[in-house]
């Protein structure tokens, strides 16, 4: 094990990288009550053309598969495997986004133990005709509770309105038609492929001895076999720069109406040097104007356009990136205008110096804040980690950007054929 | 076990409670407002809480505060209002860097805390009273807000049961007012009830950090300053309810998953003994996925997305919450009353129970790893005027038997299912 000491933040990171290409990473916070480890893949909703291990040939799977497998890993032979941690104490989850798949538990107790229960359900799917057709009603109940969400539509709504061809644009638990296609045989396609060590990742942090748990983790992996590592081909129909429609509406039972402005960031073909400066700037550019009590919330607010509901947010993938910004508007026509108008006037903006010290300054101590959540230290570890990024590395990045960086970052961002807006009104 | 222990002190007519740790990054300061939930004045309180929060005397409008906030790396400021049991509870919180770890070990605590001072002693006024422009901009967002409750059916659905549940009972209040109040409330009024709560409101502060708490008890003391002996400490347990006969309410709106929640009255709350006793009830009840609720609507019967229990323990009140398929709103509801009539015939294993005790455990120390959640599990105990240490809350929890769990059961009755389910759904009685 790799042990790294970070002394301005009083953290230290053992990390290891497996035989079978296991990349694990260690974090002990002895002070802390409980233990936080996630188990996740480089698998998500979006991976749905692929060329499968040991074939030559791409195929194509049901949308929502990702998902779906995510749900029947639970399920064994024996019974459930949310039991299993229950009976020690422990509370477990996961979730499936766009580009990774994740497991994850918290325990106070037996963590050892519970970590071992994590990497065996994770490496040992039962899959049977019988259970996959069981998991649909479960899975149908979940889709129609998202259809019912206003916010979740009005998300999906925006990423259909920027995207044309990428999956991005289909909705990560797939519809009621594509799940009831699904079978036995996509699961173990899916999870033969993407499921290799090679492609995952383990991230513990808490109160844990690293030694100790490095040895067994070890252990756990070498008694299992795996297919020899192989790159895996996916791939991803052409997505053009522009967005794939300007507005789009959808009709709902809502009280309020919502209306979300989409920006469709670009960050394909980017090394990760750069991958990082354009999240950062993205991010920090975005809650300089459109945080409480920034230039352009301000003037929304002002007009009485926004409430309480208001948000923003901004993900960037390898293969796409998109920003969001919206909420609940009595005036969902006048919100898009502005918000269109705000987001334009960019190009030809100054930040000061003053400006963007405290932009830095505010960036940090957010970070500072954030790391008192053992998950999002987690997670974003993971996540810069996908892209090659250390995370311990981002608060001095951040030191190291410039008002110039900045202002020409501001030149390049906005685009008017890069924006849509989705709009949520009453039926 | 080593948990945290809180030091508390009477000044200046209030508490200070200091939880000392070096688990955070962060000092976390919170300052609380109690009151009896009542019908007059929540509207004011929660409208009040997002005039409050606009501007100060010296920062008078939103940017300036903002700004500087963000000079001090990003210190987060807001408050928010609650029920707890039959009270009403304003929190202003401050969340500020812990100096050591900025790059130029910047001081920023003491500007910052001065900040949250003037946020509660020195809201920006014109004439002598709120502005009225920040008030009428804060009445529409709120009324947005109290709105927005029906796009979220859970919640809405829960708030339904509630009303019809605790009718006439200062539980069914609702925390973010209500719409009708807010035309008549003006800048003047509200400032004047402002200032009535200053002086009548309970005040306890908490500070969570890597601290010296001699230098910090210095520093609150000479920045708050409350009249002395002013809120005396009530502690109102709310009255008992008797369900005579349980009711059944069912209402339709245009969705396509039905929320299935029912109401229970546990006649137990949480300064009673028998509490812990509830909770391990609860958590083998559904208060986990291992619990029957998830296990049997869910897993073993394909019926429901989520289905779970959870307590509410300052009113001694139960609720299931579950999504549902329209047409199978008998058969779950069935399912969760044979759950219901399990638990109370005692048909749980010890093994279950002592796993219910774990999760319970789990959670609770879980809850510790967070600075809100630390102030909140202390400051349940000044609500119900309890002293109980971390520890003692554990050892409460495990020392539980089959036997206090069965008692507890006896007294749960159920009072109101309320369903809210699709538009022309058949309901067969």
């Amino acid at each position: 094990m790799n042990k790294k000491t970070y002394t301005d933040i009083d953290e230290v990171i053992y990390s290891q990288k497996l035989d079978n290409g296991l990349s694990v990473f260690l974090m002990p916070r002895p002070e802390m009550e409980k233990a936080y480890a996630i188990f996740t893949t480089n698998y998500g909703s979006i991976d749905l053309r692929f060329v499968p291990i040991g074939e030559s040939e791409a195929v194509t799977v049901p949308d929502g598969v990702a998902h779906f497998l995510e749900h029947k890993l639970f399920e064994k032979e024996d019974g459930d495997v949310f039991a299993d941690f229950g009976k020690l104490g422990a509370s477990a989850n996961a979730f499936t986004s766009f580009t990774k798949t994740a497991y994850l538990f918290a325990a106070t107790n037996h963590i050892e133990k519970n970590v071992e229960i994590l990497l065996d359900f994770v490496q040992d799917p039962y899959f049977t005709e019988q259970t996959v057709e069981k998991e649909k009603g479960i899975i149908a109940q979940e889709i129609n509770m998202y259809d019912d969400q206003p916010d979740w539509q009005s998300f999906m709504g925006t990423i259909q309105a920027l995207f044309k061809n990428h999956p991005v644009n289909i909705d990560i638990a797939g519809t009621v038609d594509s799940i009831m296609k699904i079978t036995k045989d996509d699961l173990y396609t899916c999870y033969n492929t993407f499921y290799h060590p090679e492609n995952m990742t383990l991230f513990i942090i808490g109160n844990i001895n690293a030694e100790s748990l490095s040895q067994l983790i070890e252990e756990n992996q070498a008694g299992k076999r795996f297919a020899d590592i192989a790159e895996i081909k996916r791939e991803f129909p052409d997505e053009p720069e522009e967005v794939a429609e300007k507005y789009k509406e959808i009709k709902m039972p809502v009280s309020i109406p919502k209306c979300t402005v989409g920006i469709k960031e670009s960050s394909s073909h980017l090394d990760k040097e750069a991958f990082l400066k354009k999240e950062l700037l993205t991010t920090m550019v975005l809650d300089h104007y459109f945080a409480r009590g920034g230039e352009f919330y301000q003037e929304l607010y002002k007009d009485e356009l926004i409430d309480g509901s208001f948000s923003f947010e901004t993900n960037l993938e390898t293969s796409f990136g998109y920003s969001l910004i919206g909420g609940n508007t009595a005036r969902p026509e006048d919100f898009a205008a502005k918000v269109k108008e705000l987001l334009l006037s960019t190009t030809h903006a100054e930040i000061t110096d003053e400006a963007f010290r405290r932009m830095q300054k505010k960036k940090i101590g957010q970070i500072l804040r954030a790391m008192n959540s053992l998950e999002y230290i987690a997670n974003n570890f993971i996540d810069y980690h996908r892209h090659g990024i250390n995370f311990f590395d981002v608060i001095p990045q951040i030191e190291a950007l410039t008002t110039a960086d900045v202002n020409e970052f501001l030149k390049e961002w906005i685009k008017e054929d890069q924006l849509a807006v989705c709009t949520i009104k009453q039926a | 076990m080593n948990l945290l222990v809180e030091q508390t002190v009477n000044k200046n007519g209030y508490n200070i409670h200091f939880i000392p740790t070096k688990k955070f990054k962060t000092l976390t300061f919170v300052v609380k407002l109690k009151a009896p939930l009542k019908r007059e004045t929540i509207s004011k309180r929660a409208l009040l809480q997002n005039v409050l929060r606009e501007a100060t005397k010296n920062y008078p409008s939103r940017t300036e505060l903002q700004l500087k906030l963000d000079d001090l790396y990003g210190s987060v400021l807001f408050v928010d209002g609650a029920k707890r049991g039959e009270e009403h509870v304003m929190s202003f919180r401050l969340e500020v860097a812990n100096e050591r770890y900025l790059p130029d070990k910047e001081a920023v605590t003491e500007e910052a805390l001065q900040l949250l001072a003037e946020m509660i002693y020195e809201p920006y006024l014109e004439n002598n009273k709120f502005s009225e422009a920040i008030v009428k901009r804060e009445k529409a967002t709120l009324k947005q807000r109290i709105q927005a409750i029906r796009d979220d059916k859970i919640r809405y659905a829960n708030g339904r049961l509630i009303d019809e549940m605790c009718k006439n009972e200062a539980f069914s209040i609702h925390v973010n007012g209500y719409e009708e109040d807010l035309d008549a409330i003006t800048a003047e009024g509200l400032y004047n009830y402002y200032l009535e709560m200053l002086k009548e409101d309970r005040f306890d502060i908490y500070v969570v950090g890597d601290m010296d708490t001699e230098a910090m008890e210095k520093i609150i003391i000479s920045t708050f300053k409350q009249e002395e002996g002013s809120a005396a400490e009530v502690s109102n347990r709310p009255e008992p309810k008797q369900v005579k006969e349980p009711k059944e309410i069912i209402e339709e709106e245009p969705i396509q998953q039905a929320k299935l929640h029912i109401g229970y009255r546990t006649h137990t709350v949480y300064s009673d003994e028998d509490y812990p006793a509830l909770q391990v009830f609860n958590g083998l009840f559904g208060g986990f996925p291992s619990s029957k609720l998830f296990m049997n609507v869910r897993e073993k019967n394909s019926l429901a997305y989520y289905a779970s229990s959870q307590v509410e323990s300052h009113k001694g009140l139960l609720f299931v919450l579950s999504g549902i398929a329209p047409e199978d709103y008998e058969k779950a509801r069935d399912i969760i009353r044979e759950q219901m009539t399990e638990m109370k015939a005692g048909n749980f294993s010890e093994q279950e129970m002592n796993e219910a005790k774990d999760m319970i455990i789990h959670s609770l120390r879980e809850t510790m790893d967070n600075p809100h959640g630390l102030v909140e599990l202390f400051y349940q105990q000044q609500l119900a005027g309890t002293d109980r240490s971390l520890e003692e809350i554990i050892d409460n929890i495990s020392a539980v038997t089959k036997e206090d769990v069965i008692r507890v059961g006896e007294r749960i009755e159920e009072d109101t299912l309320y369903l809210l389910t699709a538009q022309g759904g058949e309901v067969n009685e």
